[in-house]
């Protein structure tokens, strides 16, 4: 009977490492490599695909999504990068097709000044506020009882 | 200046107001920036007719619409039986652009079934196998239409699947005033 239980879990050990094993070799089918003629290339595609954003997922960077938008657009700053476009020439490329939203960091223009001014100005209006209601505290002078009004807490706090 | 009390509440009101409002915005809704430009230059192959090719500059002179559409994709199941109703009533030139669809480098069989089944209301239907038309169209999310004017300038997009309302509400009334611009 051990026998039998040996070969059992020599069996699973087996399976086991198959599964690894195909996986592994699955994984490596969607690993994209990219090669370029200068470091300076390289660093710009790889910061390139952190600052653009994959537009089916919304909340991933086009270097984090696996989606299909991603994978071409990937491609796609990985050609125009190869062939040496500048950083700004593929966020042009990108914005004139995708808009600003492709963009992680919005733009500075007069349609974002909310976006990049709306929180420091609410942290200031809200700072001003506080401001003003301590220094209302402190300064008011407690507030005065005359004698009659004295003596009915006195009685109450009997 | 009494009331000063009142401008938490004021302010949350807004606040309240303004999420309430972002709860029904649809994400997906980015707003194209394409709306007033010349539409992207494209010169595709066609589906039925290999050897033939279909570009936007063949389009010019007439209004017409461009539908981004793939066999994978399960809201174009929906949205066909619309946008092939709108196509045929009111006759409009429609290019359909096959996105990445399975296959399409031998023209494969899933778009032509899945059209035989549902119905083929384009005038032409371009193969764009690796989504680079796409790309130069700004598509992201597979349905997508495109109205383009007789200039070539897009005048509308839709993201997502074309509903009837839609249709009645929005493309019957924009091409009937398109249609009456000077070329």
């Amino acid at each position: 009977m051990l026998s039998m239980q040996s070969l059992i879990s020599v069996l699973r050990w087996f399976t086991f490492s198959f599964f690894i094993t195909v996986m592994s070799l699955a994984q490596a089918g969607t690993i994209e490599s990219h090669s370029f003629d200068s470091p300076e290339k390289e660093a710009t595609y790889k910061r390139l695909i952190e600052e653009l954003r994959c537009l089916v997922c919304q909340n991933q960077n086009i270097a984090g999504s696996n989606a299909e938008l991603a994978q071409d657009l990937r491609r796609q700053t990985y050609e125009m990068v190869s062939k040496g476009s500048s950083r700004d020439e593929v966020v042009d490329f990108m914005v004139t097709r995708y808009g600003d939203f492709v963009l992680y960091q919005p733009p500075f223009k007069f349609k974002t000044l909310l976006l990049w001014f709306g929180p420091p100005l609410l942290l200031l209006i809200s700072l001003i506020f506080l401001v003003r209601q301590l220094r209302k505290k402190s300064t008011k002078p407690e507030l005065e009882l005359d004698k009659k009004q004295r003596e009915s807490v006195r009685d109450l706090l009997k | 200046m009494k009331k000063t009390y009142l401008l938490p509440l004021i302010i949350f009101s807004v606040l309240a107001l303004l999420l309430y409002k972002g709860l029904y915005l649809d994400s997906r809704n980015v707003p194209s920036p394409f709306i007033g430009k010349p539409a992207p230059a494209f010169d595709l192959p066609r589906l039925y007719q290999k050897d033939q090719r279909i570009s936007a500059e063949k389009m010019k002179g007439q209004v017409w619409l461009l539908n981004v559409f793939a066999s994978w994709c399960v809201s174009c199941r929906a949205e066909h039986t619309v946008l092939t109703g709108f196509i045929r009533q009111y006759k409009v030139p429609a290019v359909g652009l096959n996105y990445k669809d399975y296959g399409t480098e031998d023209y494969g069989h899933d778009v032509i079934s899945w059209l035989g089944q549902l119905g083929n209301p384009y005038t032409y239907v371009a193969v764009d196998t690796e989504g680079r038309t796409g790309i130069n169209w700004g598509v992201y999310g597979v349905p997508e239409s495109f109205v383009i004017d007789k200039k070539g300038i897009i005048r509308y997009k839709f993201t997502g699947p074309v509903s009837q309302k839609a249709v009645v509400e929005i493309l019957v009334p924009l091409i009937t005033t398109l249609r009456k611009e000077p070329a």
